[in-house]
């Protein structure tokens, strides 16, 4: 059996049943919404950060872009919602093609860019000059497509094709490529790996998965302000989650997401500053004693870790 | 209205220097995005609040007192985080992950002790040791000191205090980098970091005093925040942290007097927008941020090429 038959039916599969069965068991479906947005997230980050190294810290962009091509299509045009979600993806690919020339930036330079570029679209969409077409800092309220039950399974189809974009990444000559440009750019061109279209074609697919998401959440929560859906939370989070997991791989950012949004609902929500030093606390120490992430326990003693 | 905007740029342009100049000296030698250098900035602020709720005393007071509180929180700070991060394996953006952890705990704790709510200082209160000292040396009538005039336009004392403030620091950081022992070296770690540790520099001693100096910078710029910003909240830092990005990468990397520049550019361009377009001034430091990056990587005044 080739691998990456193995990862999806050992891997893939059980978690999207589980999340398929579960909302019929588990009363709380916001919260388990919120668990299939942040796989999605923080799978898209592995696939940028992970495979090819670039850090988005403004990944939230692309996510509050397909939120808001979202909103305009079904205010302005009355488009079915599933189709909306395409359109919000689609417009998360624009976003990732206008911004394409970040790539040639590296490093720090590249994150900071990023962080920027989500910052202005955050702005330009809450301009309130803007108000006609965006609704400004005002939000927007589709309560016309209300269908949690529906956005729920829309979000389960997403987290599918992210997941079977992972595998395929992890599988094939592809991701390889991909990795080999991470660790060597030029190393890589030299053996014929066109470096360029390689990192593009990755930019590109992360957008588009940020951009379902955020089509996803804005029919999931109807009602939305320009700073709910560009919250640099979701950037942080996901990255943080990938990160704690361990990325490049397929297990490593569903393991960050389970257990660290896990502790993250568990704490509670009454007080957010103690909250918010727990976090830091936690990201911290993340970075200074596990930087390589969880899996790197296991690759340590020499298991291989899918 | 025109040469307002102008003369406030500069004055404005001058005190982003401030804001900046720390940033660039810590990533120009270390490498390490420093995205705590706004909560830095805000805890220079509370300083300000302290001198001035506690005391009673001029805010001015506050800026050899922030500046030395930070170089030494600098100084623990760096010998904590810098040398474990340095041994993993990407460090560069490692430090982007764990510096914004830093920036969340000061927020989070800044928060627990003293609420959320906008504090702010009477303008009135920076510079009163200079009327009373004026007071005192000249005689005169004590007294608010009003707007000062610069061609024929007013402008508020603060702004005006703010700006020789920055420049002095400026001449200080030149001075730093260009005059003194240790400032060679620093120079030299800007440069090469491993040709510097093979030539026996004490790299981690030479860091460790830019890190402390680039937070102490920070302190500093940070009491006059409630001044030039109005008022200031413990959620202030992160956009002060964007905004200190613009300005250093504007200018160039390692370069003070890059920092100078970039900052009276980005000061001048802010006041013409809010002047003349102000509903779109708040996209003015991200949507500058990414030219500069993608027209000009190496800042204004830079000659090294960085390369993708």
């Amino acid at each position: 059996m080739p691998s990456s038959l193995k990862h999806l039916l050992f891997i893939v599969a059980p978690l999207i049943v589980l999340l398929a069965v579960l909302p019929g068991v588990y009363q709380n479906h916001l919260l388990l919404f919120n668990f299939v947005i942040f796989l999605v997230l923080a799978q898209g980050v592995n696939i940028i950060y992970g495979f090819t190294g670039y850090l988005p810290f403004g990944y939230v962009g692309f996510f509050g872009a397909g939120a808001y091509g979202f909103a305009i299509m079904v205010m302005h045009f009355q488009t079915p919602a599933v189709l909306a979600v395409l359109v919000g993806g689609l417009v998360g690919v624009a976003l990732g093609l206008l911004l394409t020339p970040l790539l040639r930036l590296s490093g720090a330079y590249f994150a900071i860019a990023n962080l920027a570029a989500s910052l202005a679209v955050l702005h330009f969409v809450a301009n309130p000059a803007l108000e006609n077409i965006t609704k400004g800092p005002y939000g927007v309220s589709l309560t016309g497509t209300f269908n949690p039950n529906m956005a729920y399974a829309a979000a389960v189809v997403v987290l599918a094709l992210t997941l079977g974009a992972v595998v395929f990444l992890k599988n094939s000559r592809f991701g390889l490529a991909l990795q080999a440009v991470r660790e060597d750019a030029v190393s890589a061109s030299m053996a014929g790996v066109n470096v360029v279209k390689m990192r593009v074609i990755a930019w590109l697919a992360s957008a588009l998965v940020a951009g379902l998401a955020g089509g996803v959440y804005a029919w999931y929560v109807s009602v939305f302000y320009p700073d709910n859906v560009f919250s640099g939370d979701f950037s942080i989070f996901a990255i943080v989650f990938a990160l704690f997991g361990g990325v490049a791989t397929i297990c490593g950012p569903i393991v960050g997401v389970i257990i660290l949004y896990g502790i993250y609902n568990l704490i509670g929500f009454t007080t957010p500053q103690y909250f918010q030093l727990i976090y830091g606390l936690l990201i911290m120490g993340l970075v200074l004693f596990l930087p390589a992430g969880l899996v790197s326990l296991a690759t340590r003693r020499g298991w291989h870790v899918p | 209205m025109l040469i307002y905007a102008l003369v406030a740029g500069v004055l404005f342009g001058l005190y982003f220097s401030l804001v900046g100049i720390g940033l660039n000296l810590v990533f120009g030698v270390m490498r390490i995005v420093n995205l705590a250098h706004g909560d830095i900035l805000m805890l220079g602020a509370f300083i300000a609040f302290g001198v001035v709720g506690i005391f009673g005393i001029d805010p001015l007071f506050a800026v050899p007192l922030a500046f030395a509180v930070f170089v030494l929180v600098g100084l623990l700070l760096y010998w904590v985080l810098v040398p474990r991060l340095q041994g993993s394996v990407n460090p560069e953006m490692l430090s982007i992950i764990l510096f914004f952890g830093l920036s969340q705990v000061i927020e989070a704790i800044t928060t627990i002790f003293a609420g959320t709510s906008e504090r702010s200082i009477q303008s009135r209160l920076l510079g009163t040791v200079f009327s009373t000292i004026k007071v005192k040396l000249f005689g005169g009538k004590p007294g608010a000191s009003g707007p000062i005039s610069i061609l024929g336009q007013g402008f508020p004392a603060p702004w005006v205090v703010a700006a020789g403030t920055s420049l002095i620091a400026i001449a200080f950081v030149y001075f730093y980098l260009y005059r003194t022992r240790l400032g060679t070296l620093t120079r030299a770690v800007m440069s090469r970091r491993d040709e510097a540790f093979a030539t026996g520099i004490d790299v981690d001693r030479v860091s460790a005093a830019a890190f402390g100096i680039g937070l102490g910078l920070a302190a500093v710029a940070g009491v006059f925040a409630p001044f030039m910003f109005g008022s200031v909240t413990p959620a202030f830092g992160a956009d002060a942290t964007v905004t200190s990005f613009a300005i250093v990468v504007l200018g160039s990397l390692g370069n003070p007097l890059g920092t100078a520049l970039g900052g009276v550019v980005y000061g001048v361009c802010y006041m013409l927008v809010q002047t003349y377009l102000s509903s779109w001034a708040d996209l003015l430091p991200y949507v500058l941020l990414i030219f500069i990056l993608l027209l000009r990587p190496s800042g204004l005044l830079g000659r090294r090429v960085r390369v993708a």
